[in-house]
């Protein structure tokens, strides 16, 4: 029989362009143990690790996990690897979940991390490809034509990626952990910056950062014993699809409805726009809010967009997305995804600080990466599921 | 340590170290008859027996089905842009002066998209619908590559309403 599953102990490093006064290994400890002293707990405590990167060749270090293990206490213990692209954090956080919920382990360390200081995204992504010309330009270049796509096809006026790119930036001026701190942000500044890959603006991109994020998983028992506030696991989910097939919807892909769907169905979601109360959503480049909350049922079709510009997503709003700064405001890739996945469990322990929405009960992490391929989702609630 | 090489070292904390990998990429069977296709300047797609639909570049196997792929099928050299990106942005290893455009063409009878460049306009006249041709490099130029073609030039013709390409970006 499954077992519940929660989340005891919560740590992220403070995220930054370069985090020169920190090694890898100093990188992920850093957050390991903030995790680790938010859970009340120490390394020789945790039965298991998993870890999540972004792919080896970014910072050019082969199968990290292992060199890195000794700087997380786990010689001796099981350490497993994830990787799916930029969702990684996110499977990696569900990963270590099944490993509760199946009673294999009582309590986990998951963690996720980048240090694109020492890596070059924009290079490693942009390779030229034998037998083909050179149409890769990054991860913009990449998703620069899906978002046309949306905006096309919905009728969306531009300033809507202003908007999200503004309302995120703010955001993060309540999140000490946030690399980017902007508070001369104006969606003017917005407007005038770079068209990068048109139709994507400089200031509607994420910047490329150090960071690492952790969290201490933990089973029923010794949640209740801990006498701590924790975040219930409700479901999660994972889905895939393929990169290239006929009549593949890359703006809505089906991979991401389907892994809503069957998120929603395992924590007892009928209605998600109204049981949700705030969610962390994987939004590397603006326009991919008004996207994924149309993927994920948060708005209906063609509707993601009016949801952004009547202000539902801000803070103080409906239903708010991103309080954190979400990915528009720290990109540390491979741990991007554990960081929407640990901040919606912060909003329902009460633990978000400043981005705290009020009276949150149930929130929702979700990533996504690969060419739109890979997803990865939880709900945690503040109650047992 | 010399005090001198103390005060050159003081601030080092990373290094750059490039690496490379030399390597040979063998095109495989199925993409290996469309890219002796490009060295005659000719597109050739294939047509799965089960689902028909049709692939270029074709594959082995059918993605949607999974049935080995059918007959050969040669394609015109025309299409339709279903979306794109105009390039600005400079990075390392580019090979390409930006601004440039890189679009998903749908040629005309083929199933899915390829992602290739266009030519031949300015970017800022580039659009969604936009009917498009290939631009072959010349025959003593042509390669075992899709950069047999150049890019892909306007037609001219009237573009496609959005309505037929949006199941097809």
């Amino acid at each position: 029989m499954k077992q519940r599953c929660a989340v005891l102990g919560i740590g992220q490093t403070h995220h930054a362009a370069k985090r020169g006064d920190l090694s890898m290994s100093g990188l992920v400890r850093e957050a390991a143990l903030r995790a680790l002293d938010d859970a009340g707990m120490t390394f020789d405590e945790i039965d298991a690790v998993v870890m999540g990167k972004a792919p080896d060749f970014f910072e050019g270090v082969m199968t990290p996990e292992l060199y890195l293990a000794d700087a997380l206490g786990a010689a001796g213990k099981p350490v497993f690897r994830v990787h799916t692209a930029g969702s990684v954090g996110g499977s990696t956080a569900i990963f270590a979940t099944h490993l509760v919920t199946s009673g294999i382990h009582k309590r986990v360390l998951t963690l996720a991390w980048e240090k694109q200081s020492e890596s070059n995204a924009m290079w490693a992504l942009s390779p030229k490809y034998p037998f083909s010309p050179p149409t890769t330009a990054g991860a913009g270049g990449y998703f620069a034509p899906f978002v046309r796509a949306y905006i096309e096809f919905t009728g969306a006026p531009e300033h809507i990626g202003w908007q999200v790119a503004y309302k995120d930036r703010i955001h993060a001026l309540k999140n000490p952990y946030a690399h980017l701190q902007m508070p001369e942000i104006t969606i003017d500044m917005v407007k005038n910056s770079p068209v990068l890959w048109d139709p994507i603006r400089y200031l509607e991109t994420c910047p490329s950062s150090d960071g690492a994020g952790a969290m201490i998983l933990v089973s029923e028992d010794v949640a209740e014993a801990s006498g701590k506030k924790v975040a219930w696991v409700h479901g999660t989910a994972n889905r895939t699809e393929a990169i290239l097939y006929p009549r593949r919807n890359q703006v809505l892909p089906q991979a991401g409805s389907d892994c809503a769907k069957a998120l929603y169905k395992e924590a007892g979601i009928t209605d998600p726009k109204r049981e949700i109360d705030t969610a962390e959503i994987y939004v590397p480049f603006a326009w991919f809010e008004p996207m994924w909350l149309e993927n994920i049922g948060l708005a209906d079709a063609n509707d993601g967009w009016k949801m952004v510009d009547s202000g539902d997503t801000m803070l103080g709003g409906r239903q708010p997305i991103n309080p954190s700064g979400g990915v528009l405001s720290s990109n540390p890739i491979g741990a991007s995804g554990m960081l929407r996945f640990l901040e919606a469990a912060h909003q329902v322990r009460g633990t978000a600080g400043e981005h705290q929405v009020e009276g949150a009960k149930k929130a929702l992490g979700h990533a996504y990466g690969g060419g739109s391929q890979y997803f990865a989702m939880w709900i945690v609630g503040a109650e047992k599921p | 340590m010399s005090e001198a090489t103390k005060a050159v070292v003081k601030d080092v904390t990373t290094m750059a170290s490039p690496v490379s990998l030399k390597f040979r990429a063998r095109a495989g069977k199925d993409l290996s008859r469309f890219l002796r296709g490009m060295k005659e300047r000719r597109i050739v797609g294939r047509v799965c027996p089960s689902c028909n639909y049709v692939y270029v570049p074709p594959r082995g196997a059918c993605p949607t089905c999974g049935c080995p792929m059918g007959d050969e099928r040669v394609l015109p050299e025309t299409g339709t842009i279903t979306t794109f990106c105009i390039v600005n942005i400079p990075f390392e290893g580019q090979k390409l002066k930006p601004p440039y455009v890189c679009a998903s063409v749908l040629l005309d009878g083929a199933d899915v998209a390829l992602f290739h460049l266009v030519g031949g306009c300015d970017v800022n006249e580039v659009r969604m619908g936009m009917r498009v041709r290939a631009e072959w490099v010349d025959e003593a130029d042509a390669e075992l590559s899709l950069e047999t073609i150049r890019y892909f030039v306007p037609t001219g013709e009237p573009d496609r309403p959005l309505a037929q390409i949006r199941e097809h970006i």
